[in-house]
């Protein structure tokens, strides 16, 4: 692996810190209080182009590689986690169709993502399918050329202001996995209503709703790939999504580690700057150090990806040790700030916040070991 | 119409920047670089007088090594047309660099150069003037503009130069108060903070950047004498600032103002 980057790729990153400085975080704190939808910022990111980077340059994109968009997602969480997840969320809605979708449904569905700021919502967890995907209850049922959507969604991103929904439904219960069929519902057709947008502990300037469909129609025309398609697409959605996922914990993961650098540099205690400590130096050199494997498992994931390999394994390395580091990290900066560090006037509290969701969504800690051990273990 | 605009590479002023031990210069190791920020203020004032005339090529130069292309695909990507990379081994003074530019400007026959007023590593604040003096052009410094930079005419990205009638009418930054000059084209101007806010290179933009030609010139070739003039004996940190002090009263705070700072 080549560890140089590009001047295009210095480029792109100082572009994303420049914009997570002096756009996003001097509002985190305001919209993390209010829980409001961070619209300006978002529509200024767009405009720059921070948005669906990884897009083929056929559909409107940019046609970055995953590497690339890896490098700008880690400044943008430093900015602020949620406003980033935001950010993001219209590649986890998109990617469903760029896996399965054909020419003319990526032409008809993906790009007009690209031409316009819109919203694209991924529609996959329920009230009653986190961890156990297959075990969702939504339900497809055929009635001539289009498909009646019944059942209800649950922390969709963005769900609240999405014009577009990535659905996944079953078509038969009883087949489990084989009957599970994704499908794009477009606009806000009668019989989708989405929920209040939820009171999270952090990343709360995301957007989080529910959704519930009843007896939403759906085009056949819009169903991605065949019937009973829908968990491999999902399943490969997730190991697209992983490094991004990944590359968010170490982003805000490396706020924390510069913020207890800055502050411990600063705050004097028994007569001296506590960085002068061997106990906060131990801190923030494995803080550091376990930082940086997240970031390189990161990259190695995204790698992956972009060299048309299967990730899952690595992605799920990267989802997992990424994670659970920055939330180790983001503690750590918690007491190095003590007193200071339990208090919202302090940046590291939202951080702690933040991060804690990244062991959480898109396949919690404990789901990305059952599929690490599961790929090592398969004959 | 076709501007020239001069970037320069310089060391990132918000990092602790050390002098060598001997004086002989600063500690370059592990130095950030970015473009100076009067020459992307400079860029953008280009950008918006091509955006508000619907056309015209712009095009940037610098004096440097090759390390100097990351900063020239800056501009690019900001929306320059394409760059002109003037090499020399080492390093100018302002005069060499206003030398070589201005062979630069005789081939390239812009209609208008905008350059940072100064660039922030050395500040010598030379260039523009000396340019405008070699190829005996009117010049406006320290470009500035009356409304603010929270503005609507700055959120619109409205120039702050106004081209009419063959002239630059440019606002200019003096002592006390703006100072209003209409200078015949072509012309130099150097542009002062206060002009306007550069904008972000976007990531289209980058990716078309890469795309966008940077020409290279030999110092050489252009048959002018660039032997610094000016001469850096050495380098010193300034002195380490000493605590204050606290006064119990504005009495003494005024006899001291008065008797030891004579200030007052």
């Amino acid at each position: 692996m080549d560890f140089q980057l590009s001047t295009e790729q210095i480029a792109l990153r100082d572009t994303a810190r420049k914009f997570a400085r002096e756009e996003m975080a001097p509002v985190a704190k305001a919209y993390d209080q209010t829980g409001e939808f961070p619209l300006d910022v978002i529509a200024k990111g767009f405009e720059l182009g921070l948005m669906n980077m990884t897009l083929p340059v056929e559909l409107g994109g940019l046609g970055l590689s995953h590497f690339e968009q890896a490098l700008v997602v880690e400044e943008l969480a430093g900015g602020c986690a949620g406003i980033s997840t935001s950010m993001i969320a219209n590649d986890l809605a998109l990617l469903p169709i760029l896996i399965g979708g054909s020419p003319e449904q990526k032409e008809r569905l993906v790009k007009p993502f690209s031409e316009k700021l819109r919203f694209a919502s991924f529609g996959l967890t329920e009230p009653g399918a986190g961890s156990d995907v297959a075990g969702l209850a939504t339900t497809a049922v055929r009635d001539g050329d289009h498909y009646v959507l019944n059942g209800s969604k649950m922390w969709i991103t963005n769900g609240g202001h999405a014009d577009q929904f990535t659905i996944f439904a079953t078509v038969d219960k009883k087949a489990g996995r084989k009957g599970i069929t994704c499908f794009v519902v477009e606009g806000r057709p009668e019989g989708l209503t989405s929920g209040h947008h939820e009171d999270k502990l952090g990343q709360r300037a995301s957007n989080t709703v529910s959704l519930t469909l009843e007896n939403v129609r759906v085009p056949v025309a819009n169903r991605i790939g065949e019937e009973g398609q829908g968990w491999q697409i999902a399943m490969a959605t997730l190991d697209n999504s992983r490094p991004l996922t990944a590359m968010l914990a170490v982003g805000i993961g490396q706020a924390a580690l510069e913020h207890s650098i800055a502050y411990a540099k600063e705050r004097k205690q028994f007569g001296q700057p506590i960085a002068a400590f061997q106990g906060i130096q131990f801190m923030i050199a494995d803080m550091a150090t376990e930082l940086h494997a997240a970031r390189l498992l990161s990259y190695e994931a995204a790698a992956q990806l972009d060299a048309g390999q299967r990730n899952t394994l690595v992605s799920s390395y990267a989802k997992r040790f990424a994670a659970d580091t920055a939330m180790k990290v983001c503690t750590d900066a918690v007491q190095i700030f003590g007193g200071y560090g339990y208090s919202k006037e302090y940046p590291v509290e939202k951080l702690f916040r933040d991060v804690k969701l990244i062991q959480i969504y898109e396949g919690t800690s404990q789901i990305q070991r059952l599929v690490i051990a599961r790929e090592l273990l398969k004959a | 119409m076709k501007i020239l605009c001069a970037v320069k590479r310089v060391e990132d002023p918000d990092q602790k920047i050390k002098v060598k031990p001997d004086g002989s210069g600063i500690v370059l190791e592990g130095m950030n670089y970015k473009p100076n920020p009067y020459d992307e203020i400079a860029v953008e004032e280009a950008l918006r007088l091509k955006e508000k005339q619907g056309g015209g090529e712009i095009v940037v130069v610098s004096v440097g090594d090759d390390s100097f292309v990351t900063e020239m695909r800056h501009a690019l990507a900001m929306g320059a047309d394409r760059g002109i990379l003037v090499k020399v081994s080492s390093p100018t003074d302002s005069d060499g660099a206003a030398r070589l530019l201005a062979k630069v400007v005789e081939k390239e026959q812009p209609d208008l150069v905008i350059v940072g007023r100064q660039a922030v590593d050395d500040d010598q604040a030379q260039t523009g003037q000396l340019l405008a003096e070699y190829l005996g052009w009117g010049q406006a410094t320290f470009a500035a503009k009356v409304e603010s930079l929270e503005s609507a005419e700055e959120k619109s990205k409205t120039p702050g130069l106004q081209i009419e009638g063959g002239k630059v009418k440019v606002i200019r930054e003096v002592d006390g108060g703006l100072e209003f000059v209409d200078v015949e084209l072509p012309a130099v101007v150097t542009t002062e903070l206060r002009l306007n806010l550069p904008r972000y290179a976007s990531l289209p933009g980058i990716m078309k950047a890469k795309r966008k030609t940077i020409e290279e010139l030999d110092a050489a070739s252009l048959g002018v004498d660039i032997t610094p003039k000016v001469k850096v004996r050495s380098l010193s940190s300034p002195p380490a600032r000493k605590g204050g002090i606290k006064v119990p009263d504005v009495a003494t705070l005024i006899d001291k103002l008065k008797n030891e700072a004579k200030v007052i």
